[in-house]
């Protein structure tokens, strides 16, 4: 068909090159073939979408190979590699999402489950829960308490010395030798394995406090570590491209420096700023190893950060995994992690769709 | 008006200047001596394991027979985390920059950076009871076909919970990281010199191949060398995923162990010399990540030089 196509044409332009509709032809006889191969070997969909691509490529490329010659074939062949390494990218992506929310949503339904603790329940509960199929009790009220006040006091320390040592940095120091310091020690902190933040925190309160000191607060400065760098860098890139006009208006009216940037540079910023926070909230929020050594594991409800264990999210889906409250029926476990693992989704959703929203509402309101 | 009025209220106004500057400076010192603090208090806690009888460390053997192992269990999982996630990383930056269509490349770019999006405990968790379960027959069939090449050594694992799965959980989270950065670098490419490809009659690879690739060479290799350092830190995919075990060749086996999953497995329930010895541990992890980014930074650095990128 190919071959009578390019007969009828016949143009010196056209010479050569395969007709615009070889690629539809390539891709139903692909699919074709490869549902045939499949019924051979057992039929499953995922197999069948997989072979009919792979099918499709080759068959382009090898058209285009007889055809138009080497160099369009290479550049065929680099096109489906280039996409196909997008379609497996996005692979984990929806299978994770997709176990998350069917092993996740019936835990998330069930009664309860966002309001209370897992105070009292114990491994005897779940197993009477299976065997009498009635709902299985306990809940995540503890753990999003701890998560929500954790991140809250990470955020209370990071904000503030995130913010000033950028404005430093822009502002104050015009580039000498200290600013290059932090700045290179900001990017060093950037790849502190989390685990290794809250092994400083742990270390930090263990000398201070006591041996085996661990509160909330221990894991909030653990995730500020992990959290002033990310702030740093945010609020640093955005207070770069605050226009110098701006700043030289203020001084040539009189305005003093530091009101110059708390009155003109940082409300001009604020966007950027805001939604840089969010983000970085949204990171540590996640974070599970630096809060698993320095907050302990609590089943109760502690709304004091500074003693006692506290729970969190992503740490009670940790436990709920690895030591089921009854080992000999996981399955309750499993539903209240899966369904904490979803809350937790959800929670950091908001968060990344929250700073976008926020970078729009607090966008300056300029000419461009 | 009102800023003459708060100005004198506020005298000249020169106490302000002094204490906001100091506040910043302090908060840039802080920043210094936290990360000074953070290697100061690991060495100071790990010390009493390096000074203590070798019989008293875990294994019986003293801390470089400890820590070996479990350095090269973290140094393979890492390494296969980058030589799965490398191509597809800059496969998929490539794609989004410069294949697919300009009004959709921004919202792929979104896409991908959900994947960064989500916590490592529930990729630790889809690791450990979606995609273990998945591999296992793949594991069977590599021990039957290739079990004479020593990393695919049977028997295989009977749950999937081994290196490689744990490696593959890494490299789905390094993944985004390598595709962001590279995306950034590839959009930098001079529009001229790919536009001066395009009109000598270069098919759109080639023009990658000989425009793109060459000036972004630098920008992947920082950006390969970043998600090293996050593939060797990751703690919670590993500790989940990863039924460990003493160090073995094959990868299809349940065995091998990481820093960080050792840490965080077994630092709740450590006490005296374990708990040293685990910060010690911790402080060996600090040291090989903060080499890997410093190299990372180093050629990022070097490659803007030369590029008069930004």
């Amino acid at each position: 068909m190919a071959t009578l196509m390019t007969e009828r044409k016949r143009s010196a332009l056209t010479r050569g090159r395969l007709p615009k509709s070889t690629p539809w032809v390539v891709a139903a006889s692909s699919i074709v073939v490869a549902a045939a191969l499949m019924s051979l070997i057992g039929f499953n969909v995922f197999g069948w979408a997989v072979l009919s691509a792979v099918l499709f490529a080759a068959g382009n490329v090898v058209s285009s190979a007889v055809v138009e010659g080497r160099r369009k074939a290479t550049d065929k062949l680099a096109t489906s590699l280039v996409l196909g390494a997008f379609l497996v990218a996005l692979l984990p992506l929806v299978s994770v999402i997709w176990t998350v929310l069917v092993n996740g949503v019936p835990g998330l339904l069930a009664p309860g489950f966002l309001g209370t603790s897992m105070k009292g329940v114990t491994g005897a509960i779940d197993n009477a829960s299976v065997a009498n199929h009635t709902p299985v009790l306990g809940g995540v009220y503890h753990a999003f308490l701890g998560s929500v006040l954790i991140t809250l006091w990470a955020t209370l320390i990071s904000v503030p010395v995130g913010l000033l040592t950028s404005i430093y940095l822009v502002e104050y120091s015009d580039g000498n030798k200290f600013s290059k310091v932090i700045t290179f020690l900001v990017d060093v902190m950037t790849g502190i394995p989390s685990i290794v933040a809250g092994l400083f925190a742990a270390a930090f309160f263990g000398l201070v406090m006591g041996p085996g000191t661990k509160t909330g607060f221990v894991a909030a400065v653990a995730l500020s570590v992990l959290m002033i760098p990310v702030v740093v860098r945010s609020s640093e890139e955005m207070l770069k491209i605050v226009p110098n006009e701006l700043r030289e208006a203020a001084y040539a009216l009189g305005v003093r420096k530091w009101r110059t940037i708390l009155k003109v540079v940082i409300p001009t910023a604020i966007s950027g700023i805001a939604s840089g926070v969010t983000l970085a909230i949204a990171r540590v929020i996640g974070e599970t190893a630096p809060l698993l050594v320095t907050a302990g594991f609590a089943t109760q409800i502690n709304s004091n950060v500074f003693a006692g264990w506290m729970a969190s999210l992503p740490t009670f889906i940790y436990t709920q995994i690895m030591t089921p409250t009854s080992p000999s029926n996981p399955d309750p476990s499993n539903q209240r992690a899966w369904a904490a693992a979803l809350l937790l989704i959800l929670l950091v959703m908001l968060l990344n769709l929250g700073a976008r929203l926020v970078a729009r509402i607090f966008a300056p309101k300029t000419g461009r | 008006m009102s800023t003459t009025k708060s100005a004198r209220r506020a005298g000249t106004g020169r106490t302000g200047d002094k204490v906001f500057s100091g506040a910043a400076l302090g908060a840039g010192v802080l920043i210094v001596a936290v990360l000074f603090a953070v290697a100061m208090f690991l060495v100071i806690q790990a010390l009493p394991t390096f000074s203590a009888a070798p019989a008293d460390i875990t294994g019986g053997k003293g801390f470089v027979s400890y820590i070996f192992p479990i350095v090269v269990g973290t140094l393979i999982a890492a390494a296969i985390a980058l030589v799965i996630a490398t191509p597809i990383g800059v496969a998929v930056a490539l794609y989004i920059s410069h294949y697919a269509p300009r009004n959709m490349a921004r919202g792929l770019g979104y896409v991908v950076d959900l994947l960064a999006a989500i916590p490592s405990v529930i990729y630790g968790a889809w690791g450990a009871t979606f995609l273990a379960s998945q591999l296992k027959v793949p594991y069977q069939w590599l021990a039957d076909n290739a079990g004479w090449i020593p990393i695919f050594g049977g028997p295989a694992s009977g749950t999937g919970k081994t290196i490689l799965t744990a490696g593959i959980v890494l490299a789905v989270m390094v993944l985004p990281i390598i595709a962001s950065l590279t995306r950034e670098i590839f959009l930098q490419t001079p529009m001229l010199h790919q536009e001066a490809a395009l009109a000598l009659g270069a098919t759109r690879w080639e023009m990658i191949r000989m425009a793109v690739l060459p000036f972004a060479r630098g920008g992947i290799i920082s950006a390969v060398m970043l998600g090293l350092g996050r593939a060797l830190g990751e703690t919670m995919a590993v500790a989940l995923v990863l039924s460990s075990g003493p160090m073995i060749a094959s990868l299809i086996r349940s065995g091998n162990q990481t820093i960080a999953a050792e840490i965080a497995l077994n630092f709740p329930e450590a006490f005296g010399l374990r708990l040293n010895e685990l910060i010690a541990a911790g402080l060996v992890l600090f040291l090989i990540t903060l080499l890997v980014n410093m190299v990372a930074r180093w050629i990022i650095s070097r490659h803007k030089e030369f590029s008069g990128a930004n």
